[in-house]
């Protein structure tokens, strides 16, 4: 009789259990296939959800608890990393639920797709973790391999295939930069852990050149990942393309995760360099909020004017990046991805809903007359556009309104007042959606909402979503900014400042 | 002994070589090829950065790096044969079946 040796149980597991959990469910999801039949692949679709919402559960759990780091600094736990978990699982498990129908109606039955889904939420949360540019890259690459495969998954539909090729090309070709950037950091400072990168950035011996080329490659390869301008050129091909589920995890959970790493890594640990990155975001932001709105406004399918409206959305959220210096700003962009996710992905259920196998409705004339007859779908689809057009007081009002006051306390008035007129120019493509809905006659009728009480669900959550968040925005807020100073609680300088 | 800015130079080169190749050329075959060559100059960096610098964090990251090329080649090379199944070409001009 050998005694349980306790010491084998290590306790730096405990940060990393959601995970531990998507990533062994997302195993189970797979082996479940082997018995399952392709009919009956609406109960893998369950099954994922109930392992996404039991790895959240444990995310919000480990929500209040203290700042840490696990494995030796590769890992930050906390209230940021918890967030942007639950917001990726968020995403996930709707993603999940809006494609049971879907994919049996489709044709995409498969353990591959919920497992894939699994594997790509997996790398999303390792990019919110990561406190080491490794892990943050792994994550980045786990869940690009995953959603390259995702955005080609209807192997017959020839645009499918091309939105999996020219995302995986761009893809790839953005992770060149972004690799070569973490080389030159890394030669500059001779870390490859955020930490000892921030306190390198104070010793006078580091080598400047070097690191300003290292922070700019990485502004270009995160620049492709959020499809800022002028490296947005594969998104609107990619989002059309792509089945409309995964387009939607696309633009809300590629979205959050690629802004999780770029705001750790840029405004907590790079904040010493503030004024060098947010000139280029300056610009950079202004672009991508006026070319992806300019481009929305002639858009005639839908998938593809979401798209350019997911672009103009990067473009507010670089807005807050750019406003750095004031102490909202990190508040204002993590509650602005919460509300831009259920609102967004609310507007995705609603494209799902009017598609068919053998008839892809995507095209603003398919939405005319909605509303006289599906009232439901066509409310729905207003109160998504109304709160990406930032209409008060739904979701995307507040997220702009946070984000806006956050650049004016860091007195970036003409970034604002650009931003505020692109929100105006927006209100016109998103306004003609409703337009089509309920002034023209004619379109399409969507399949019986009465046989997929799974979208209805899903459409029921976004929507409540929507209108809670933006009605009671202050829990949310206060969340959100709380998650990002457990972020600034990780980093050495604060530390600094407290022992002071 | 050889300095270090041959490295990073060489390093750079090739990587600048990677970029022209996936932005000039049109078969998508090579397009993939030039993304490797950017990878391998990032791998070059890595090494002779973490030689100089007497630290392991650069040989570590070479071997991640590696093993998500071979991840990607052979997903992206999937890909590419879906794309050909499809449309019997592998020209990147002929791909546009969605444009605004």
């Amino acid at each position: 009789m050998t005694q349980f040796n306790w010491s084998l149980i290590n306790f730096a597991w405990l940060p990393i259990l959601p995970l531990i959990v998507v990533a062994v469910g997302a195993m189970g999801v797979l082996l479940a296939g082997v018995q399952v039949d392709d009919e009956d692949s609406g109960a893998l679709g369950i099954l994922t959800i109930a392992l996404l919402v039991f790895a959240a559960v444990l995310s919000l759990l480990l929500f209040g608890g203290r700042p840490s780091v696990a494995f030796s600094g590769a890992l930050a736990a906390g209230g940021y990393t918890a967030y942007f978990d639950l917001l990726v699982l968020f995403a996930a498990a709707m993603t999940a639920l809006m494609s049971v129908e879907y994919a049996a109606d489709q044709g995409l039955a498969g353990a591959e797709y919920y497992a894939l889904l699994m594997f790509a939420a997996l790398g999303m949360m390792l990019m919110a973790a990561g406190d080491d540019l490794i892990v943050i890259f792994l994550g980045l690459e786990t869940m690009s391999i995953a959603i390259y495969a995702l955005a080609g998954f209807m192997r017959h539909d020839p645009r499918s295939n091309e939105a999996a090729l020219k995302y995986f090309l761009l893809g790839a070709f953005s992770t060149g930069f972004l690799l070569y950037g973490i080389a030159f950091i890394y030669g500059a400072t001779g870390s490859i852990k955020l930490e000892p990168i921030e306190a390198a950035l104070s010793r006078p011996a580091t080598d400047n050149a070097l690191l300003l080329a290292g922070v700019g490659l990485l502004l270009i390869g995160f620049g492709f990942k959020i499809a800022a301008v002028p490296f947005h050129m594969w998104a609107p091909d990619a989002y059309e393309g792509a089945p409309t589920p995964v387009t939607a995890f696309m633009a809300v959970g590629v979205k959050a995760a690629a802004f999780a790493a770029f705001v750790r890594i840029f405004m907590v640990h790079l904040g010493p360099l503030g004024p060098q990155w947010t000139m280029v975001l300056w610009v950079m932001a202004g672009l991508t909020m006026t070319v992806g709105n300019l481009a929305a406004l002639v858009q005639t399918n839908i998938k593809r004017m979401l798209a350019y409206s997911a672009i103009a959305h990067a473009g507010y959220i670089l807005v807050g990046m750019t406003a750095a210096a004031a102490p909202r700003a990190g508040g204002a962009i993590l509650y602005y991805l919460l509300g831009y996710a259920f609102t967004n992905l609310g507007a995705f259920t609603v494209v799902v809903a009017l598609e068919r196998r053998g008839a892809i409705h995507d095209n603003l004339a398919d939405y005319r007359g909605l509303a006289a007859r599906h009232p439901f779908l066509a409310a729905a689809m207003a109160l998504f556009m109304l709160s990406l057009a930032g209409v008060p007081p739904l979701a995307g009002f507040f997220g702009k309104f946070y984000i806006f006051s956050a650049a004016l306390d860091a007195h970036l008035l003409w970034l604002t007042i650009i931003a505020v007129i692109n929100s105006v120019i927006s209100a016109y493509y998103y306004l003609s959606v409703l337009i089509a809905m309920y002034v023209r006659e004619g379109g399409v009728e969507p399949a019986a909402l009465r046989t997929r009480p799974a979208l209805i669900a899903t459409l029921v959550i976004a929507a409540a979503g929507t209108v809670a968040i933006g009605l009671f925005p202050q829990p949310y807020i206060t969340s959100a900014a709380g998650a990002f100073v457990s972020a600034l609680g990780n980093a050495p300088h604060h530390h600094v400042v407290l022992s002071r | 002994m050889v300095p270090m800015s041959y490295f990073v130079g060489l390093s750079a080169v090739l990587f600048a070589i990677g970029v022209a190749g996936v932005l000039l050329r049109r078969n998508i075959i090579v397009i993939f090829m030039s993304i490797e060559i950017m990878l391998n100059a990032v791998n070059l960096a890595f090494v002779a950065l973490g030689r100089r610098l007497g630290s392991m964090d650069g040989q570590v990251m070479v071997f991640f790096v590696m093993t998500v090329a071979a991840a990607e080649a052979a997903v992206g090379l999937a890909i590419i044969i879906a794309v050909f199944r499809n449309r019997e070409t592998v020209n990147a001009d002929q791909l546009n079946l969605m444009r605004w």
